[in-house]
């Protein structure tokens, strides 16, 4: 048997993570369920009155064309986030797992990027390829002639986005698939190798077969990362904007609740999207831990 | 080894040298491999048996010699453009693909016709014992399954010589010993060259045509299991192949016709008379335990017949001794003890009569300590 401190008294370990709780409380379950109950009423913008008005706001949400265009934004903006940053995470660990002398400084400096703020890599990006100051945007102008203006033209200014977004998860993807390649033991991959498989082939019948769930992990990752959490990239690049195409479904939760003072709409907005943080949760709690692995 | 014509050496390895910055990890090893020989390297963990492995398939290339296959320079040719396969000392199966799916991986890289590859494998499945198995998964497979697995995976490509890292390292003693069998009756079936390397002595010994036995990165000594145990050429094949009892002697006298060793502690035996023996020479001496007799028969004549005291018995099935120690001295000496009932008597602290042929024993000049 092993021994275990033994407390006599029963409130003790409530007592103990009674500040857990409490936080918790505050700061998540209390603001849940305010917006959910707010999610069923109609306020004027100055919060004077307030109606119960069952469905109503949701009803109008999934209604609204300018609701579904978000929702179809937000799903081109994330599958793009997370295409980009996992494929170029990717092919940077597998560079990097080849290079082997500078493979600690390389891995030192790929992780910075993730270190910085969503907000602060916006403002970076803006000064890359704002139309009017961004040093890159002069030279597309410049040298390739493209007509390059995100300020005016809504796939510009995605395409922006994306990579504004992308450039900081890359890091966070390379960390993943670098770990997960050197969990690769050498000699799976030589052994393809004296059966005469090529780079390219070993990559892909090997090592990607292997790092499989270290790819689905990020996927989830990179999904979530791009739904809830590039509010700063959007907020300083764009505003949603030109003509609300980057208005990705985060955006104009802030948008229409503090911007434009519909309060129940936004609650409505929130809790759609909370909804949706536990199915994903859910699904890759499932997936994870059945589907996507290999003993041995 | 005897010389026989060029044609029927498979490999030939000459002064191959691989360092890594200072350390020389293999040191001008030079061997051949005749056609359809089980050859072993034997030695310690670290003396080096991996990277020169490593050189002959290709993974590295050596910083001096050349290594030829049938002939041909391999020098500068990747893994994949020599005849040969290697079987990892983790075997390296895939483990997302299934036992069918192993083995065909290296044929469908050639582009090989699907039911070629389907025939191909079942046939080499069922060479090695695994009829029907090309629906399992890799982790569904005992050890012995796994590797044989391995070897199937490696065959199918028919390679000139089929390299093998310690393949029995991860199984268990008994299975370790039955597979030593499977694999030297296969290596007879298939007829292709075997380089094995290992750290077991009896794995070597038993499946081996030929063993070199190797340390610090360099061969010691390239000869037949038989004469490895036999004619050790150097005190550490002496030391590293079978048991031995090592004790460090000075010739105490020279005379005509007779030669006396004494050891340390003054136990005094009498020693072959070889030509070059001086007085005073300094001697490493070897002696297996099983060239010391019990009780010998007081017929023998021109034994070493000394008394020694049990002092424990070591019981191990047909591997059985006895710790003695040697008349008026602490130095322990090992006994074989023949389990024939003939020595049940034998106790513990009793007082027995040994001895042993001179001629058995082996000696090695001091080596120089360099200091
Ligand atoms: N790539 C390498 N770089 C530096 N030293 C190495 C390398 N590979 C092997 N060694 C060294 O060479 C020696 C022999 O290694 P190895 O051939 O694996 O031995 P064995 O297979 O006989 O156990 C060891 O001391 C090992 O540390
Ligand atoms: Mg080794």
């Amino acid at each position: 048997m092993i021994k275990r401190s033994f407390f006599k008294s029963r409130y003790l370990p409530y007592l103990l993570i009674l500040p857990q709780i409490i936080v918790t409380m505050t700061f998540f379950y209390w603001p849940a369920i305010q917006g959910l109950s707010q999610s069923f009423f109609l306020s004027d913008p100055f919060g004077q009155r307030s109606q119960f008005v069952w469905f109503y706001n949701y009803i109008e949400l999934f209604t609204d064309p300018l609701y579904l265009k978000s929702i179809l934004t937000t799903f081109a903006f994330s599958l793009a986030v997370a295409a980009v940053s996992l494929s170029l995470g990717l092919f940077i660990a597998s560079m990097a797992n080849r290079a082997l002398r500078a493979k600690a400084l390389v891995r030192t400096m790929l992780i910075w990027p993730y270190a910085v703020a969503p907000a602060i890599s916006g403002i970076m990006w803006l000064f890359l390829l704002h139309p009017s100051y961004g040093v890159v945007a002069l030279g597309i102008k410049e040298w390739i002639g493209v007509d390059w203006n995100p300020v005016l033209y809504g796939g510009d200014a995605m395409v922006m986005i994306v990579m504004a977004s992308a450039w900081k998860q890359i890091s966070y993807n390379f960390v993943f698939f670098m770990a997960g390649m050197q969990a690769i033991p050498k000699s799976l991959i030589e052994a393809a190798a004296i059966d005469g498989a090529g780079p390219f082939k070993r990559f892909w019948f090997i090592s990607f077969p292997l790092l499989s769930p270290t790819f689905f992990f990020l996927t989830v990752m990179n999904i979530i990362y791009s739904f809830f959490e590039t509010f700063g990239i959007i907020h300083t690049v764009t505003q949603g904007g030109p003509g609300g195409s980057t208005n990705i479904l985060v955006y104009k939760v802030y948008q229409d609740g503090f911007v434009g003072l519909n309060l129940g709409s936004s609650a409505a907005q929130s809790v759609v999207l909370m909804s949706l943080i536990i199915v994903i949760t859910f699904l890759q709690f499932r997936f994870l831990e059945k589907k996507v692995q290999y003993g041995g | 080894m005897q010389e026989s014509g060029k044609d029927s050496i498979d490999l030939s390895v000459h002064n191959a040298t691989k360092n890594f910055g200072d350390f020389v990890a293999v040191d001008s090893v030079s061997f051949d491999v005749e056609k359809g020989k089980f050859f072993s390297i034997l030695g310690p963990s670290g003396c080096g048996k991996t990277t020169l492995l490593r050189m002959i398939s290709g993974f590295i290339e050596p910083t001096v010699g050349s290594i030829l296959i049938k002939n041909q320079d391999m020098a500068g040719r990747p893994p994949n453009q020599r005849p040969v396969n290697l079987i990892f000392q983790n075997l390296a199966l895939f483990p997302m693909m299934n036992v069918a799916k192993n083995i065909a991986f290296g044929l469908e890289r050639q582009k090989e016709k699907k039911a070629v590859i389907d025939k191909k494998t079942e046939e080499i499945l069922e060479r090695v014992g695994l009829p029907g198995f090309g629906e399992k998964k890799v982790d569904q497979l005992s050890g012995g399954q796994k590797q044989r697995v391995a070897i199937a995976r490696s065959l199918i490509m028919k390679p000139t010589v089929l390299l093998l890292d310690e393949p029995l390292g991860a199984l268990d003693l008994k299975l370790r010993d039955q597979m030593k069998v499977e694999l030297k009756t296969l290596q007879n079936q298939v007829g292709t060259t075997f380089v094995y390397i290992t750290h077991d002595q009896s794995e070597a010994l038993v499946m081996s045509d030929h063993v070199a036995v190797m340390n610090n990165g360099i061969f010691e000594q390239v000869d037949t299991p038989q004469n490895l145990y036999a004619k050790p050429a150097t005190p550490f094949v002496a030391q590293f192949v079978g048991e031995n009892n090592k004790w460090e002697i000075t010739i105490d006298k020279v005379s005509e016709r007779k030669a006396l060793g004494i050891t340390k502690e003054g136990f005094k035996f009498s020693m072959p008379l070889e030509e070059n023996l001086q007085n005073d020479d300094i001697l490493q001496f070897f002696l297996r335990p099983e060239s010391i007799l019990l009780q010998p028969d007081p017929s023998i004549r021109d034994l070493n017949r000394f008394f020694v005291s049990v002092k424990t018995i070591l019981f191990d099935g047909a591997n059985s001794r006895i710790l003695a120690l040697l008349p008026q001295s602490r130095r322990e000496i090992q006994i074989s003890l023949p389990q024939n009932r003939q020595f049940d008597h034998i106790k513990i602290g009793d007082k027995i009569e040994a001895g042993w042929n001179p001629g058995s024993a082996i000696t090695f000049p001091q080596e120089k300590v360099v200091a």
